[in-house]
Order: C-alpha cells, then structure tokens, then sequence
C-alpha cells in the first residue's frame, strides 16, 4: 500500500492548478468528513493525493461581493457564527451552524466540505436551498437548486474546486432541525423555509436535500393548507426505512405547520 | 515540516496525511491524547490549535505546518498545574482519566474566553468531550470553579 501524498498549495491558484493537473487527488478542508475515511482506508477510489486547503486564505472570510454575501468555502463554521456581517444577513445559517456537532467540528466544519460531501442530512444545505444561495467554484458560479444531482451526486466536475457560497441579501428564513444526529435513522428532519419568495428546502426525505415545489406553489398563492397537504407528495422518503416513510410524512407536515404559523 | 508543540518548535519527517494524533502519540510521544472513537464523535483526542479545539484524530498532521499545538502536556507551567487542572484534582473531576486531557483543554478555552459562565455554557461547551465515568457534574464543578 502506497501512501497518500499531501499536496499543501500555496495559494488558490496554485491549488487549482494541483487539483487539474494531479491524478486522484481529494480536496481536504476541515477533514471532519473526510478523514475518517482517508484513515479507514475506505474511499472508493482511493485517492493517491489530498489537496490542503483549509489555509487558503482565499477561501476564507465573510464579505459583501455585488450586493450579496460571500462566505469562504473553507470558512469554518466557528467563523461563520463569529461573523457579524453572517448574524446580519443570514441569520438562519448562523443558528444552523451552532447545531452542527460540538465545538470541535465547528472549528473545522466548512461549508465547502458540507456541500461537496451532499449527504442528503447536511444541515447546511436546506438552508441554502431556502436561500437561493449560488455555489461559486473555479471555473463558474452554480445556482443551489441545480447542485444536488443524486444520492451524494453533485454538478461538479472532478476537478472543480468550490471556492465561495454567495446569498442575496434581506430574505427571511426560519428552519428547523428534528432528531439528532444519533437517532438520524428514524426522525431526523431538517426544514428551512422562506416566505417570500416561497421556498420550502428539505433534508433527509429524499436521495438529496430538496425543495417542496408543489407546497412552494401552494404557498406562492398563499395557501398555508394546500401548503402542508401538498409537502407530504414532495418528499422521497428512502426505500430502506419503509416502516418509518410514512412517519416521516406526518414529522414534515408537522414542522412545516409550525414554521408556517410562527412565520 | 515544523511546527510549535507546546512552545517548542518540532520538526517531523512523516507523510503529511499521517493524523496529528498519531504523530503526537507515536512521533512524538506525547500520549497524554488519547484516542478513543477515532472518528470526531468522542474528543479524547482534543488538542489546541492556535488556540482553538479540535479533534486531533480528524487533523492531518500536513495541515498544522506553521501553527501552534497544545497537548494536554503543555497546560501546567513545569511542575505547576493550571487553576483548571488543580480544581480537576480538587472536585474528583476524574476517574479512569481517558477523557480527562480533551476535557482539560476544551475546558481550558471556555475559561479563557469568558470569566462568566453557566453550567449550560459549561455543558455546551464541552458537548463534544464524552466521559463514561463521573456522569459529568463534577467536570462541570471543577470548571464552574475557576470562573468566579
Ligand atoms: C462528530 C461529528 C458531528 C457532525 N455533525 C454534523 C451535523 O450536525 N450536521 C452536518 O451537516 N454535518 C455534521 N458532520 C459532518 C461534517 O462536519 C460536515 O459535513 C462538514 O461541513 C464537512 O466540512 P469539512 O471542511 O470538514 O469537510 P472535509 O472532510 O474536509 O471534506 C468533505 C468532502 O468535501 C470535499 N471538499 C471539501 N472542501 C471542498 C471544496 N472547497 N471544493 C470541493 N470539494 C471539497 C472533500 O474532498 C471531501 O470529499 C459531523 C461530523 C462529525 C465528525
Ligand atoms: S478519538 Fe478523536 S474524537 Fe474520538
Ligand atoms: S473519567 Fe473515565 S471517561 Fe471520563
């Protein structure tokens, strides 16, 4: 067994120079997804480099760019919670981002690594959707709603580094997460919502994190009812939990009903 | 590649994929970290970097080149012990010890950060830390105790 090489760039051009050019190579940025696995030895492929980028100071920060925000892919969720300019304009991600493990995950957590790992559980993500937030990677800028593409499947491409998340400004959403992270596998819902425009953004009912589309057009026409009936045929629950779809069904009408009415 | 390890410089000549736990311990040998899951859930492994905890078994040791690490082995100043570990002592804080180094330095950074704490902040704060044996209150004594 060859070991694993580690490719540490010196700055963000030089990474995605590296990460074009090197053959197997895995970006790694907080590592709380993908260490474990690299240790294990249980990554298929196997890759033969990692790409350090959680320095890039690039990828860093919390800013305004044209009228929206842009939070650094290797930000860390900690920076994310510090950050005035997030608690100002995305409040909902800050909260959300105070629910991810304990401290020690949210010093090395990123959204980055959150969004390329697309378990369909990541906290981050229903909020993203509710947000219409926009992926920005080295070569284009990829709506949220188009990212998900299967079950751990997204729109980018092998060697295609994100480098930012953007938000547009003054829109309100509300989420709420049900379950922990060790009772995932009966009752973990995460729900973000946003009243105008309608968005209603799902994770764990579903090979992806999804939007509600028909509760988002019932609730478009201001039919809170339509709303909550309609979200129950949107949502996928997986196969292999058959006992608990139906379940699953009744808990995302019921925090769909709650967040509405506090909305 | 180098780094500061509880105020010293070190240099190592591993693999840069290789865990920081792993370099600490068998590197190093520094084995106040301890391991215990492995996998980020557990905070045995808990070390500071730059002054911010973390889990040193989620850490490839290529990505603290240039930084400062503190193992439990660095908190007490020679042979004296900090406030935190002196009240560790003093409340039973401690029983087979194997989470005590990760509870000492996640505690060590609530206690720096804010002088006022609650037993909340205290528990959310060491969320990440799991101990099998004290059932926590007298962790939780033993940090409420050095911030008043
Ligand atoms: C104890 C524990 C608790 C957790 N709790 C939660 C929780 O409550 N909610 C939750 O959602 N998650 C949770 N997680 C999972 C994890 O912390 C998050 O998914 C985190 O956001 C991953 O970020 P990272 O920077 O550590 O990713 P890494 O492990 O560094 O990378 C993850 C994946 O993303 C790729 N990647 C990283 N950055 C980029 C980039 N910029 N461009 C392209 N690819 C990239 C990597 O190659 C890898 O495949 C938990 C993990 C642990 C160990
Ligand atoms: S050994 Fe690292 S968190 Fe358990
Ligand atoms: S004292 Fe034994 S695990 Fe905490």
């Amino acid at each position: 067994m060859h070991e694993v090489t580690f490719l540490c760039p010196k700055d963000l051009q030089d990474a995605v120079r590296l990460y074009r050019t090197t053959p197997g190579c895995r970006p790694l940025a907080g590592g709380t997804d993908l260490m474990v696995m690299l240790h294990a030895r249980t990554l298929r492929p196997q890759p033969r480099a990692v790409l350090d980028i959680w320095s890039l100071a690039e990828l860093k920060g919390v800013r305004r760019h044209s009228g929206m925000l842009e939070i650094g892919a290797a930000e860390s969720y900690t920076g994310i919670i510090r950050s005035r300019e997030a608690h100002r304009h995305v409040p909902a991600l800050v909260a959300a981002a105070r629910t991810i493990g304990a401290a020690q995950i949210q010093n090395r957590g990123t959204l980055g690594g959150n969004l390329a790992n697309a378990s369909p559980a990541g906290d981050t993500l229903p909020i993203l959707l509710a947000y219409d937030a926009v992926v920005v990677t080295d070569r284009r800028s990829i709506p949220i709603d188009q990212f998900f593409t299967g079950y751990r499947k997204t729109a980018l491409q092998p060697d295609e580094l994100i480098t930012a998340v953007r938000f547009p400004q003054g829109r309100d959403v509300v989420f709420r997460k049900v379950g922990t992270r060790a009772a995932q596998a009966i009752s973990k819902v995460m729900m973000a919502v946003s009243r105008k425009p309608a968005r209603i953004a799902i994770g764990s009912v579903a090979e992806v994190p999804l939007r509600a589309r028909g509760a988002e057009a019932a609730l478009e026409r201001g039919d809170v009812d339509g709303a909550i009936a309609a979200v129950a045929d949107d949502i996928r629950p997986i196969d292999d939990v058959r006992s608990t779809a139906d379940y699953r069904r009744t808990v995302t009408q019921n925090v769909l009903r709650e967040l509405l009415s506090v909305g | 590649m180098r780094f500061t390890l509880n105020g010293r410089t070190v240099s190592l000549d591993v693999v840069g994929t290789r865990r920081l736990l792993d370099a600490l311990r068998e590197d190093l040998h520094l084995t106040g970290t301890k391991e215990g899951c492995g996998e980020g859930e557990c905070g045995a492994c808990s070390v500071l970097i730059d002054g911010e905890v973390v889990d040193s078994c989620l850490i490839a040791v290529g990505q603290v080149e240039g930084r400062e690490v503190t193992t439990v082995e660095g908190l007490a100043d020679g042979g004296r012990l900090t406030a935190l570990q002196q009240a560790f002592i003093e409340h039973g804080a401690a029983q087979c010890g194997i989470c005590t180094p990760g509870m000492l330095l996640a505690a060590h950074v609530l206690v720096q950060q804010s002088r006022q704490l609650t037993a909340d902040d205290v528990r959310e704060g060491l969320a990440g830390n799991l101990c099998r044996c004290t059932g926590y209150t007298k962790i939780i004594d033993a940090v409420l105790s050095c911030t008043k």
